[in-house]
């Protein structure tokens, strides 16, 4: 794992990637806090990284499309298959690194609120619960970048996927405002839902009935709810929307609570993908 | 060494193994010969752990590829078909990742570095960025790697395919003086290559094994295939007539010729070819006969490996090589 790692930081230090992300993410937040702390003279820092988590949507994508993608396209996941170290190894060196080069700049933004406390009162505590949680939450993207650039060995494609994907996640919660809440809606929402994952499942694994299974499953467990108590699926379209959103949980830090569900969701959603990215290289052993 | 036991790999519904068996000892060069599409490289992925089985087992000095893969693999060093380089690296920086994943440290690690970068002949490069060297020094960088943490085995799958003549042979001396310390298996199309370096032979076609033995002991027990192609003035069944009693000839065939001239393709599985055609010249002339022209051809490897594969895949064999006679006279 730690060859991996070395091996990771390395190159990123050798292309200009580490390079683009941290200072992307040193600008971003930089504007945000000359436009907040210094022009508008506000004493919250976390309003800043609540205006600056909006460059995860570029940046992430651009940190992670290369991970996995560039070794299946370059044929080196072979030497990595060949090598004496698993495929865990393999990961968690990558995701390491990622986060590595991720939190070089946290790093400096940390000072960025000692710095104004020296000009006026600084909720420190905020400011840096809100910190911990942008960590969280770029950490979680980050693992959602790297499964998806292990789908594929097209780095561009991994990209806009990535941007489409966490643009997605960024309006899900105004977009769940237009979404019908009615039972009727969920229903079909989650037709659609079933079916997509039934694709996914037919693509991934190659298995029809499995898929068929799945899907026939679902659409019969949803008409059953439906049939007994319609009330359950009122309003679950907009929820779930509203859940899964990882931007929607930081702001709960930027409004001064420490929240430990949503630590607990971040951390989750950072094991599903890493677990997920595992996955998807051991499956290339398996085809 | 290396034991690989009723090996089977399905792509979908595409057997590219069936039911392999081998076993390889320890400190010689393996050839690893078969038409494109054989399953060359398919066995040899399964064989260094990074492709899985549908059935069967690999054991490497005694720990099987998927139970133990830790073991097993560092005792390998493999080169796929495409030398797996990361571009936008030296070979340098490319080895020692290659040696710290393999579970070197520190001095031996530098060590083994400068051992094998003078070993295959990349010294002078060792600081250049991969994308920036030729094919030829791309392949020998990608044979550094198998090299790296001095694995007992090494696998080589087509190592010379793409590289100019001058390469090819560099890369087969290179091979050649690796077998004196490691077990060497390695893959290719041409067996003109396999002939010359290794001392064993497997043939493999359509997924399965067919031969497996030094290249003497194939031509010894394969020799059935030699040949001795005359044209006589009679007719054929004159011919057949007068070649009726000779011993050692397997099989004739005969083909009549413009100018009342027949030529005659005999097989023979006799192992001095000259006996044969000493009687078949005598014999012809008993009967006041001439002889106009007489070939001898011996079974090359070539033929055998062809013979194998061909029969494997059709149980066509006799037609093919009939039809080959027919062209080469």
């Amino acid at each position: 794992m730690t060859a991996v790692l070395k091996h990771e930081l390395r190159s990123y230090f050798h292309s200009l990637t580490a390079y683009v992300f941290g200072a992307f993410l040193l600008a971003f937040v930089g504007i945000g806090a000359m436009m907040y702390n210094i022009q508008a003279a506000v004493s919250n820092f976390e309003y800043v990284l609540s205006f600056g988590c909006l460059v995860f949507v570029v940046i992430v994508p651009i940190l992670t499309m290369r991970v996995l993608a560039e070794e299946k396209r370059q044929k080196t996941d072979q030497l990595l298959y060949s090598l004496p170290i698993t495929t865990v190894d393999v990961i968690a060196g990558k995701y390491l690194a990622l986060l590595v080069l991720y939190l070089i700049p946290l790093a400096i933004i940390s000072f960025y609120p000692l710095i104004f406390a020296q000009f006026g009162d600084v909720y420190l505590l905020t400011s840096y619960g809100s910190i911990f949680a942008f960590f969280l939450m770029g950490a979680a993207l980050i693992a959602l970048g790297m499964f998806i650039s292990s789908l594929t060995d097209n780095q561009g494609l991994a990209a806009g996927v990535g941007i489409a994907l966490i643009l997605f996640n960024y309006y899900s919660v105004s977009l769940s405002e237009y979404v019908s809440s009615t039972a009727v809606g969920s229903v079909a929402a989650l037709f659609v839902l079933i079916l997509a994952v039934g694709a996914v499942i037919r693509v991934v694994t190659g298995s029809a009935n499995l898929a068929y299974a799945f899907c026939i499953a679902g659409v019969l467990a949803v008409m059953i709810v439906n049939f007994i108590d319609p009330t359950m699926l009122e309003g679950l379209v907009p929820s779930v929307m509203t859940a899964l959103s990882l931007f929607e949980r930081f702001y709960a830090f930027v409004n001064g609570v420490f929240d430990m569900t949503a630590v607990v969701f971040y951390l989750s959603v950072i094991g599903l993908f890493l677990f997920l990215s595992v996955q998807s290289l051991e499956k290339r052993r398996y085809n | 060494m290396i034991q690989v036991e009723h090996l089977t790999k399905y792509y979908g519904d595409f057997p590219a193994v069936k039911n392999l068996s081998f076993e390889i000892e320890e400190g010689h060069v393996y050839g690893f010969l078969g038409p494109n599409g054989a399953g060359k490289s398919t066995t040899m992925n399964i064989m260094t752990g990074c492709l899985s089985a549908t059935e069967g087992h690999v054991k490497i000095d005694g720990h099987d590829i998927f139970d133990e893969p830790r073991e097993a693999k560092k005792l390998i060093g493999y080169l796929p078909e495409i030398p797996p380089l990361y571009l936008n690296e030296t070979p340098e920086e490319y080895l020692r990742f290659v040696g710290e994943a393999k579970g070197l440290r520190g001095a031996e690690l530098e060590a083994q570095i400068n051992e094998i970068v003078d070993l295959t002949g990349i010294a002078a490069v060792r600081g250049r960025c991969i994308s920036a060297l030729s094919k030829g020094y791309r392949q020998r960088v990608g044979i550094a790697q198998a090299l790296v943490g001095k694995p007992k085995v090494i696998v080589l799958d087509e190592p010379t395919v793409g590289l100019d003549p001058i390469q090819i042979i560099e890369i087969r001396d290179l091979i050649r003086e690796l077998g004196r310390t490691h077990t060497v298996i390695f893959s290719s199309h041409i067996l003109s290559e396999v002939q010359t370096i290794c001392e064993k032979i497997l043939i493999i076609n359509e997924g399965r094994l067919i031969a497996f033995d030094t290249p003497e002991n194939l031509k010894k027990t394969l020799s059935s295939d030699s040949f001795i192609r005359l044209t006589a003035e009679t007719t054929p069944e004159g011919a057949r007539d007068i070649l009726a009693n000779i011993p050692g000839i397997a099989k004739l065939e005969t083909k009549t010729e413009e100018g009342g001239l027949v030529s005659v393709t005999v097989s023979t599985n006799a192992g001095n070819l000259h006996s044969v055609s000493r009687e078949i010249f005598f014999a012809f002339a008993r009967r006041d006969k001439a002889l106009l022209e007489m070939t001898l051809k011996k079974a090359s490897l070539e033929d055998i490996f062809l013979e194998l594969t061909e029969k494997s895949a059709r149980g066509k064999s006799a037609k093919k090589r009939a039809g080959k006679g027919e062209k080469a006279s």
